[in-house]
């Protein structure tokens, strides 16, 4: 009797669950706030100034999606959620939208029933190593100590790369970044190991960052990117469309400084016209206004100036676009067509 | 009279007590170095304290208060101190202490919680120190209706709605009690006070609100964080635990056969499972049972977690008082015809409670700091906001200026309850020893 009570509220709660997501947009609409889920504190991804502000490039995700949506990049509600919150948080429907350098794995999207719609940043994950340690290559790395965050995909790699290059080591298991940092410097381990960006941010920190090497190799791919719900195809469309509006903003030239000139006059190129609303309908067809991507372009800038804002090589963290540069520029940035 | 020489006939003036056993000079052959091994010893820890204040000591005063981020500070205390020096990085203090304390709580609006949290010591100052005037109780109960209203805002006629919940269970109690017996009478209450929660309260407030707007700024507990949040679940959880946990007790050693097995069972499943399993399940868990939408605040559910895990572990600490008691002062309190109720209140619990007085203590100041826990389900407690601001690019690499700070503000909190108790403890001292 217990047992089927608690059957039939699983399925009401599922069945209205299926029939709230079923429309995220009327939903994020009527509230006027969009949820997003993001990061509790990232360097340059996610991190609150003293104001309380969020600011990052994830969070610039999130912001460009409020205004193509609300028209407004402030009207979001951010929800710090952690490695272990950020799923049940998206899948409960608490969040309309999880920008939180979440890596896109087949179980993810498949299992967890989640729709990565695309990829803000790609990672690899990487080693740092003490320059007095004389090391140039990770294949030399035999016996080291290493210092890796537990139970997380890094952890897995880590024993994979060892196990392929017939190399031993030995794991130093640490809870966060922070204590990380402090055991790598304390001498506790010879070696450090986790996404390359976050290896960056964390040298950038130290008293004396010349005196550590991130080491050329990369052993993992880390395709990061914004995640919904799945069942939800139109709202899915919105925030694919919105970060591709972004990285093809950069593609056409398009910034954050003369977005509004571009729209207000129209173009020869038609690509810019119909993205920006002075030609054709796009923004109808996603259910948005015309000027969508206007906004979104201007609540941060285009994906280049993101990039080079929160995480780029005149930021402390001073990333190069690598991976991350415009297909034309030898990167992995290539969004569909506008059309 | 025989010449006596031999008998002294003045007094002689009092002398000084030796120069070795007065002043600093004794005091240190007392207490240091009474025997060669203690003299020893107290060099050994002298020369232990010295290194351990030497090493940190610099490191605290060779610091900045001014820098806008770390490489700054590190630029200051170098150009200050010469290029070797270590020194604190206090500036990240300095900006962020109000974010700190108060979390996301709107910068103008932080007279809300300053005002709340002065109102609850207040109304708790007459429960504490038996020497204030006993009418001050009566505004204590008003405190449980303002406090939070103050914190979340909204409209004034939520905690008045909330108060006559109770207004309306007390006259249904006296009510039905004159006509049909206390028990019916106390059932009657619940069920008239929760019928009003669930059902009319809504309306009632939406009328008044028609008729009189009447509130102020509605903070959602997102912006909830910092030193504020934990006092918050912790003021909570200690104040209510005691209540709950003192029932649970007494259930679970009342001869009636469910309401013990309804104490034991909670009791026992609660003090059976980790807290912070208690925090997944409100944090997560819930999110699935309840359906989407509805918007059942995520401060509160952490509140109710902490809270029942309080009072079962409370409970424990009751039952330890009560068996410390002798027999004998339950059967006096029978042989004095006194009912169940009465024995309790005048001769059980006092004595009860002032046994169990050090472990209620501590227990309280074990929740206090068990609520840094909810950083875990993503709440920014302080250690959570520590996170947070080392992740902004000035602040990477701050580590040991936050723990200190956080570890200062907590510690100046538990040690206050800490010294509370020992007042408590001196002052109901009654027995002869």
């Amino acid at each position: 009797m217990k047992k089927s009570v608690f059957l039939g509220a699983l399925t009401v709660a599922s069945l209205v669950a299926g029939a709230a997501a079923a429309a995220t947009l009327d939903d994020v609409k009527a509230r006027g706030k969009l949820n997003c889920g993001t990061n509790t504190g990232l360097v340059g991804f996610a991190a609150p100034d003293a104001n309380g502000e969020w600011f990052g490039f994830d969070v610039g995700v999130c912001r460009a999606v409020a205004a193509a949506v609300l028209g407004d990049p402030s009207a979001i509600e951010f929800v710090p959620t952690t490695g272990k919150t950020r799923f049940t948080a998206l899948a409960s429907g608490e969040i309309d939208v999880l920008a939180r350098n979440t890596t896109w794995t087949f179980s993810r999207d498949v299992d967890l029933k989640f729709t990565f719609v695309g990829v803000n940043y790609y990672d690899g994950q990487g080693f740092m190593v003490p320059k007095a340690l004389g090391v140039t290559s990770a294949k030399e790395l035999d016996g080291a100590t290493v210092c890796i965050q537990a139970g997380t995909t890094t952890e897995l790699n880590l024993a994979d790369f060892f196990r392929v290059n017939n190399i031993s080591y030995e794991p130093v298991p640490i809870e966060t970044n922070a204590e990380a940092q402090q055991q790598y410097l304390a001498g506790a381990c010879d070696v450090y190991t986790t996404d390359a960006s976050g290896l960056a941010a964390t040298r950038a920190t130290f008293e004396d960052p010349t005196a550590h090497v991130v080491l050329p190799e990369i052993i993992s791919k880390e395709p990061l990117g914004p995640l919904v719900r799945h069942g939800d195809d139109d709202w899915a469309d919105i925030v694919r469309w919105t970060l591709n509006a972004l990285i093809a903003a950069e593609e056409l030239g398009i910034t954050s400084a003369n977005v509004d000139e571009l729209a207000a006059n129209p173009t020869n190129n038609p690509e810019i016209n119909r993205m920006l609303g002075t030609e054709g309908n796009l923004g109808e067809m996603l259910g948005l206004p015309a000027d969508w991507a206007v906004k979104a372009i201007k609540a941060g800038g285009n994906y280049g100036e993101l990039f080079e804002k929160y995480i780029g090589e005149n930021t402390p963290i001073g990333l190069a676009r690598g991976l991350n540069a415009q297909w034309t520029d030898g990167g992995l940035m290539y969004v569909p067509p506008f059309r | 009279m025989s010449d006596l020489s031999y008998v002294r006939k003045e007094m002689l003036s009092q002398q000084a007590a030796p120069s070795t056993s007065v002043g600093v000079i004794g005091w240190m052959r007392e207490n240091l170095f009474s025997s060669w091994l203690n003299g020893l010893l107290s060099l050994v820890a002298l020369y232990l304290v010295y290194s351990v204040l030497s090493a940190i000591l610099p490191w605290v005063f060779h610091s900045s208060w001014t820098a806008n981020s770390l490489q700054e500070c590190r630029q200051q205390i170098s150009t200050a101190y010469g290029p070797d020096a270590h020194g604190a990085c206090w500036a990240v203090i300095r900006e962020r202490y109000l974010q700190l304390i108060f979390g996301f709580y709107p910068s103008e609006l932080y007279w809300r919680p300053i005002l709340a949290f002065g109102l609850a010591l207040l109304a708790l100052a007459p429960v504490l120190f038996t020497g204030l005037p006993r009418k001050m109780l009566q505004g204590s109960l008003a405190a449980p209706f303002l406090v939070p209203w103050l914190l979340w805002g909204g409209s004034f006629w939520i905690p008045v709605s909330a108060a006559l919940g109770f207004v309306l269970g007390y006259v249904a109690f006296r009510v039905v009690s004159s006509l049909a017996g206390s028990l019916l009478g106390l059932i009657a209450a619940v069920a008239a006070a929760v019928i009003w929660w669930l059902t009319l309260a809504s309306a009632w407030v939406g009328v008044m609100d028609g008729v009189i707007p009447l509130g102020i700024e509605a903070i959602s507990s997102r912006n909830f964080g910092g030193f504020m949040l934990s006092i918050t679940i912790g003021l909570v959880a200690i104040t209510v635990s005691l209540p709950i946990g003192v029932m649970l007790a007494l259930g679970r050693q009342s001869n009636l056969i469910i309401v013990r097995a309804i104490c034991v069972g909670f009791i026992e499943f609660i003090r059976g499972v980790p807290l912070i399993t208690l925090l997944f399940v409100a944090s997560v868990l819930l999110n699935y049972f309840l359906p989407p939408g509805t918007d059942f605040d995520i401060i509160l559910r952490v509140i109710i977690m902490v809270t029942i895990f309080a009072s079962a572990y409370m409970a424990e600490v009751v039952r330890g008082g009560l068996a410390a008691l002798p027999k004998g002062q339950y059967e006096a309190a029978d042989a004095l015809g006194l009912d169940y109720w009465k024995a309790q209140r005048l001769i059980i619990m006092p004595q009860a409670l002032k046994i169990s007085i050090p472990v209620i203590v501590s227990t309280f100041i074990g929740v206090f700091k068990d609520t840094t826990l909810v950083s875990i389900i993503g709440l920014l407690d302080p250690l959570g906001l520590s996170n947070a601001i080392r992740a902004n690019a000035a602040w990477n690499g701050v580590v040991w200026e936050l723990y200190g700070f956080i570890a200062f503000m907590f510690f100046v909190f538990c040690f206050s309850m800490s010294r509370y108790s020992m007042y408590l403890e001196r002052k109901l001292r009654t027995e002869h020893r």
